[in-house]
């Protein structure tokens, strides 16, 4: 199915643009301000857009171009950008992200930093991220974002403060709020001092204020980040994260400085949770927490109490491809059988890795579709009668789901149709767990609705 | 004022203090964080909710996946309106140029869907990469014989209002192409409603009970064939004028249309709306209806309206939306449900529209130009607001430091146009004001 035919437009993208996804990862560091190199709109665009996931504040500077800005590059506009925002929000950091017009424009991004700092004193740290947007998507955006961070804070030089310094580097991956706060929850009871980047679990699902937190609390701290090689190892959650960049942020760790990096998936289901706590009771040198074994135990009672209810149930599985591995993944051990494997990403690597991981429980019939938009679903589930049963994925597939008249679980990014997106829960075995919980209840609510007797034991 | 931006100061007043205009219309400081988007937007919302064309992005997919769907514009037919089309341009096409994609992008989907026109928006990009949209647009024209028109909305030239003004030179394209449909001599042309949650309808019913018909809605519940026999319509009577009011002088200098400006939020604009309407027709029995119709709204509608307005009595609001005339129909319509505005602002607003929004203020309102984050959440708290009226992206300001929030936006569900959406709206205040969650605020 990788050979699609290639449609001239793109109708209902499953895909948003590189330099949202960059935002997405700079709201993970401590005292980070974002400011995307381009016109007013896609500051703006974006905001709106993660605010109607997040339902957090959101503010994300534009360095404003013009019809000026665009003839005669965007130095003027950059410096002006950059004063602003240190005069009203006296950032730690000034995270840039650059957009498609100054991409094109061939804006030279780390010049006008370099120049910035070299003219002006105390100035904040300044990261760079090149995400056109016609290159990649959010999800390459993202990992870009990540590598620039870390390339550019992980300084190489020991730290003056060796109690600071950790033994874990977990890049967590493009993963909810309170899959964050589960990932630091885990690490601590391995008790691995461990830098998660990006930690977005605070500034974007944060409290009730008093007052406006112009940079909200939280993210990973600067510290951490410049202390990262000095750490024993990364752990990368994901297989594919981003095709298009050379290395990623645990390879430039382990090329530059020589930290170990490994990589699983991200844990959705047991057998990807099992690989997850095995590398980390490896790197911790301990056993899994008993907590844990007790959740992976009642995870297999529930699996074993549910499985009846999706045995056989066609899923469409749609997202940014290493959820959608890891959503495979498990549905295919719980009997689920997903028919449609689609992503608006294009790494190339997509069914591989689904063929690797899914292993024994991987079908020939599965139809795996990259760089694939909505209407491509559409068109592939009606012309190759994939007839589903459900759509697990984020929100933007409802229109299609309610159009075949089918349930949808909604997981991943992003969720604008209902309230709690930042706690959409995925990964461990307390995670799968409640992912399994849903999808088992979806289906009997489904099933309950469409019925004419209205049972009251299902 | 901790922090605000020196160079933003002409755009903050307070009345009462001073005898200063507020500056409207300037560009927006980079890193000001402005709530503003940009001039793609503008055209993009402003023609979104012609249903039965086809609404093609062309550039890299950002601009057409946030605009997907963005808006509640409902539709009585076709809904072709409410996909996101774009030609999803690469690195490749950035560097060969996107024409032919275009070209075949345009092609496949009017084949594909039949629309009855197709509006090609430019992006950032495209100028930049030399792509020459209007010369394909004429061939695609040509050769599938429905009106092809480019929207020349490049995101950085400018501002969200300039996008407005790009749409409506769009549309003045279409105006006047047609004369098929069957025109009453007392028919109006609805400029600046976009039918979200169905508004439009309420209106259309309202001027359909006073005896005046609807030849064209621009743009809600709109429709290519309406636009083409809209010159034939007696008046054109503009709603959000900000975005519409250069489509109505454009089509009197052309066609003579006389146009009225007025507003269907709140008892007040909404009644005048109707009053003017019938004067212009110069028919006693017009008028009889209208003053009919209120009344015998009025009659229903006050009373549902007194409990609303004791138990907000006193309460008070910040304002922040898109337009000035929106803003002014808002002052108006608290005032009437007991609640004061304190803070009044919009993205869009110039500086006469702001004459007019001080006038009608209270002494010691703040008001605002091109306001963002910062600025807003500390007037919030300056003033003690207990209810913020603006869009998503407000809406967390009002949230995360504990007060009510309603939006007045394009993605609202409820319908707050005419004296329905009065009661609705009151509803809507009480609901979020009087909420028993806010004691739990810090």
């Amino acid at each position: 199915m990788n050979e699609m035919k290639e449609a001239a437009s793109s109708c209902n993208a499953c895909k948003q643009c590189a330099p949202l996804g960059a935002c997405i990862a700079f709201k993970g560091i401590e005292g980070a301000l974002p400011m995307l190199h381009g016109s007013q709109g896609c500051a703006t665009y974006i905001r709106r857009y993660l605010i109607s996931h997040f339902r957090e504040t959101m503010d994300i500077a534009s360095s404003n171009f013009s019809e000026e800005t665009t003839i005669f590059g965007g130095n003027r506009n950059f410096n002006t950008g950059i004063d602003n925002i240190i005069s009203q929000y006296h950032p730690q950091v000034i995270a840039i992200a650059s957009t498609c017009l100054a991409e094109t424009i061939g804006e030279d991004v780390q010049r006008l930093i370099y120049e910035y700092q070299a003219t002006h004193e105390e100035v904040p740290e300044m990261v760079f991220a090149s995400t056109p947007s016609y290159q990649g998507t959010h999800y390459e955006g993202f990992h870009e974002a990540v590598f620039a961070t870390v390339k550019t804070l992980a300084k190489g030089k020991a730290s003056d403060n060796p109690l600071s310094l950790h033994q874990l580097n977990l890049f967590c991956n493009l993963i909810s709020p309170e899959d964050i706060r589960h990932l630091k929850e885990i690490a601590a009871d391995f008790s691995l001092k461990t830098m998660i980047f990006p930690d977005y679990s605070d500034t974007l699902d944060g409290t009730s204020w008093d007052s406006y937190q112009r940079i909200p609390e939280g993210g990973t701290t600067i510290e951490a980040i410049e202390n990262s090689p000095w750490a024993a190892s990364s752990l990368e959650l994901g297989y594919i994260l981003n095709a298009t960049l050379t290395q990623s942020a645990g390879e430039y760790l382990q090329n530059a400085f020589g930290v170990d990096n490994f990589r699983t998936g991200l844990p959705i289901g047991i057998r990807e949770s099992d690989k997850f706590f095995a590398q980390l009771s490896a790197l911790s040198g301990k056993v899994i927490p008993l907590k844990y074994q007790k959740q992976r135990g009642r995870l297999v009672d529930l699996y074993f109490d549910g499985h009846k209810y999706v045995s056989m149930k066609r899923a469409v599985i749609y997202g940014e491809e290493d959820l959608v591995v890891g959503l495979a993944a498990f549905a295919a051990e719980t009997g689920i059988k997903p028919v449609l494997c689609a992503t608006g990403g294009e790494s190339g690597t997509l069914q591989q890795t689904l063929r690797e991981v899914l292993g024994d429980l991987y079908s020939e019939e599965i139809i795996v579709g990259q760089g694939m938009t909505f209407e491509a679903m559409e068109a592939a589930i009606h012309d190759l009668d994939l007839q589903p049963d459900l759509f697990i994925g984020n929100s933007k597939g409802y229109y299609l789901a309610r159009k075949l008249d089918i349930p949808i679980v909604r997981a991943g990014f992003p969720i604008h149709d209902r309230i709690g997106a930042q706690h959409n829960r995925l990964l461990g075995y307390e995670g799968t767990t409640i992912l399994f919980e849903q999808i088992v209840n979806t289906l009997l609510e489904d099933k309950q609705r469409k019925s004419s007797v209205g049972y009251k034991y299902m | 004022m901790t922090g605000f931006l020196q160079d933003r100061k002409s755009q903050i007043i307070t009345k009462g203090k001073g005898n200063f205009d507020l500056i409207g219309g300037k560009p927006s400081i980079a890193g000001s964080v402005s709530q503003r988007a940009c001039v793609f937007c503008g055209s993009r919302v402003v023609l979104y909710p012609i249903a039965d064309a086809i609404h093609l992005v062309h550039g890299p997919i950002g601009c057409a996946s946030y605009t997907w769907d963005i808006r509640g514009a409902m539709s009585s037919g076709p809904e072709l309106h409410r996909n996101s089309f774009s030609t999803d341009l690469r690195e490749k096409h950035v560097v060969f140029g996107g024409e032919k994609k275009l070209y075949a992008a345009l092609v496949e989907l009017i084949d594909k869907y039949q629309p009855k026109a197709a509006f090609v928006y430019s992006t950032c990009i495209v100028g930049v990469i030399g792509d020459d949209v209007q010369s394909v647009c004429r061939q695609v024209e040509k050769l599938k014989h429905i009106p092809v028109i480019p929207v020349m909305a490049e995101g950085f030239q400018g501002t969200k209002k300039d996008g407005y003004k790009i749409a409506c030179d769009a549309m003045a394209t279409l105006v006047g192409t047609d004369e098929s449909k069957v025109i009453s001599p007392i028919s109006i042309n609805i400029l600046g409603d976009f039918n979200l949650a169905g508004e439009l309808w309420i209106l259309a019913d309202y001027y359909k009970k006073i005896g005046v018909e609807i030849a064209a809605s621009i743009t809600g519940d709109g429709r290519v064939n309406d636009i083409q026999n809209a010159h034939r319509a007696a008046l054109n009577v503009v709603q959000c004028s900000g975005s519409m009011l250069h489509l109505a002088k454009t089509m009197k200098e052309q066609y003579g249309i006389p146009f009225r400006k007025v507003s269907y939020f709140g008892i007040e604009d909404m009644s005048d709306a109707l009053y003017e309407v019938a004067k212009f027709f110069g028919k006693e029995e017009l008028m009889d209806n209208a003053r009919d119709l209120v009344k015998e709204e009025l009659k229903t509608l006050l009373p549902a309206l007194e409990p609303y307005r004791n138990a907000l009595q006193g309460k008070k609001a910040a304002i922040y939306v898109g337009g000035a005339f929106k803003a002014i129909s808002l002052v108006k319509a608290l005032r009437l449900i007991g609640v004061q505005t304190v803070i009044a602002g919009t993205q869009t607003g110039d500086t006469e529209d702001y004459k007019l929004l001080k006038t009608i203020c209270d002494d010691g309102c703040i008001l605002v130009d091109d306001s963002n984050p910062v600025e807003l959440s500390e007037f919030v708290k300056q003033t003690g607001a207990d209810l913020f009226i603006g869009g998503v992206k407000e809406r967390p300001i009002a949230y995360k430091l504990g007060i009510g929030f309603c939006d007045h936006n394009h993605e609202r569900k409820l319908a707050l146009a005419g004296y329905e959406g009065m009661l609705n709206f009151a509803k809507e205040v009480y609901e979020t004001v009087c909420s028993p969650v806010w004691r739990f605020a810090l």
